[in-house]
């Protein structure tokens, strides 16, 4: 399992610098994979953010596009106005938490 | 008297209560299976109907043709499951009583799910071909059809046989070719994932095969309504994909009575634990087939695979003894890929499809995401064990757990 190193820490990530262990991310630690991704946080990402990190430790599982519009009360449309392109993936990589799986 | 209630007769609870029956005493145990539907579906065919491989008549048998002595059977629709209270109530008000419940009441397309589907265009230039009467709608249209823009369209993971939307295309560019009308038709395949496929090794080899017949890949598209006045489909960051024939594969979602019941997640699926499938809410009612939430291919052979394992641990559950058998989400499928020829993937929930060969038994092995016409002809006479051996809960000789024998490993394909 690869290591990285961020804001002078020792970070696992996988292959794609998604991180592997919940309890090494802390908010600044988000702010600062937002940069590398080119995402600038408002209140309105960071409430998003929260809300994946609450949903994993319920759940196990990084929320969905489709979770995050049932159970985080934000439309499909609206995440992807605030993580272009792949929200579902860019929400999981800044939140430290796996890349949600698509099944095969 | 010991109550068991299973809810759907198709491919898991049908084989569920052939399984569970021998095993269960009848002086002890009363089981009961209730099925909305007269007629059980050998659903893999709807794929191959449209293109004239089968005749509508050759899909369908009496459910209760597939239901053993000593089953009850009964019809009707569920309206609710009350957990607190250990019953199930039909839509005509019939009230069951259960000690243990097995929900199998599978995933069904929803095309209302997403704005614009099933409105003016739905059976017209918009089709889908998982369910009978869709695949028969489809038959049609593609009978007259002179050619123009093909979009194959994926809503969103998890999808009911997450190969077939790609078995179309192949079969689709196969059957345009025959009819000598391949030119004047521009095939798209359209999906919410970044490639062909999720895992790496078939993504390159299936997305390969995408351009060797010139069909155009658009990946990472999330679908947010179809536009039926452009006769397009629009996505959430604004892509606009024009169609003269949209074949989608609509959302994927469990029963709806699965959600009035408090059983399900957002898309009502049970959540269970993947290697037993005993609900995570309820310590008496299992979730099996396509409609629980594991990770793993909602496919006849998953729900096959785990019903070699789900029997036996459920007559050691109610024994109050440990569940020591553990499904690891093996799934093995035959891939058409036009031309009369077919591929072969074998899986689990840790290894993704794999190179290779699979030792079959009886037959001999069988080449791994590869093209043969082996795997065309074992695609055609999986009807045949489907009706006969499979859902009577007979013996296949293919090992539940999923096998590397024959694999080439990833770092080496």
């Amino acid at each position: 399992m690869p290591v990285t190193t961020l804001l002078d820490r020792e970070i696992h990530v996988d292959d794609e610098g998604f991180l592997t262990v919940y309890d090494e991310w802390d908010e600044a630690l988000g702010a600062e994979l937002a940069k590398q991704i080119g995402i600038e946080m408002t209140d309105e990402h960071w409430s998003l953010i929260r809300f994946l990190r609450e949903d994993f430790k319920e759940k196990g599982e990084t929320a969905t596009t489709r979770r995050v519009q049932a159970a985080g009360g934000v439309p499909a449309k609206r995440q992807f106005e605030l993580f272009p392109k792949k929200p579902a993936k860019k929400m999981a990589y800044i939140a430290g938490l796996p890349k949600p799986h698509g099944c095969v | 008297m010991r109550r068991l209630l299973v809810l759907g007769a198709g491919t898991a609870g049908t084989m569920a209560v052939n399984k569970l029956r021998p095993r269960l005493p009848e002086s002890e145990w009363d089981i009961t299976i209730v099925e909305q539907s007269d007629t059980h579906y050998y659903q893999p065919g709807y794929l191959l109907m449209p293109f004239g491989t089968y005749q509508p008549k050759q899909l369908v048998k009496p459910t209760a043709r597939f239901i053993p002595k000593g089953v009850n059977l009964v019809k009707g629709e569920i309206d609710v499951v009350k957990p607190d209270e250990n019953t199930v109530t039909l839509a005509d008000g019939t009230r069951l009583e259960y000690d243990y419940l097995v929900i199998a009441t599978g995933t069904t397309p929803r095309p209302d799910q997403t704005p614009g589907m099933a409105e003016e265009e739905w059976h017209r230039s918009v089709h889908e071909f998982y369910t009978y009467e869709g695949s028969k709608a489809l038959t049609e249209k593609l009978k007259t059809w002179p050619g123009g823009r093909l979009v194959v369209h994926i809503t969103e993971m998890p999808v009911k046989c997450p190969v077939a939307p790609l078995e179309f295309t192949f079969l689709a560019d196969s059957f345009f070719k025959k009819k000598g009308i391949r030119d004047k038709v521009e095939i798209t395949y359209v999906t919410p994932l970044p490639g062909a496929f999720t895992k790496p090794v078939s993504a390159k080899a299936l997305g390969g095969m995408l351009d060797a017949r010139s069909i155009t890949l658009e990946p990472d598209f999330m679908i947010e309504s179809v536009d039926n006045e452009k006769k397009a489909i629009v996505s959430y960051d604004e892509r606009e994909i024009p169609f003269d024939l949209l074949v989608t594969i609509p959302l994927n979602m469990g029963a709806d009575y699965v959600a009035k019941s408090g059983l399900g997640d957002e898309l009502n699926f049970v959540p269970v634990n993947k290697e037993t499938f005993l609900s995570k809410a309820h310590d008496n009612i299992f979730a099996v087939g396509d409609a629980s939430d594991i990770p793993a291919s909602k496919a006849g052979s998953v729900a096959h695979f785990a019903m070699d394992l789900f029997p036996d641990n459920f007559v050691r559950y109610v024994e109050g003894k440990e569940m020591t058998e553990k499904f690891d989400g093996h799934a093995n499928c035959f891939i058409e890929s036009g031309g009369g020829k077919g591929m072969l993937i074998d899986f689990n929930y840790e290894t993704e499809p794999l190179t290779g060969k699979f030792p079959f038994a009886v037959v001999g092995p069988m080449p791994l995401l590869k093209e043969s016409r082996l795997n065309h002809l074992g695609k055609l006479a999986f009807r045949w064990i489907y009706w006969n051996i499979l859902l009577r809960g007979r013996y296949l000789p293919i090992p539940s757990h999923m096998s590397m024998k024959g694999k080439v490993p990833a770092k080496d394909a």
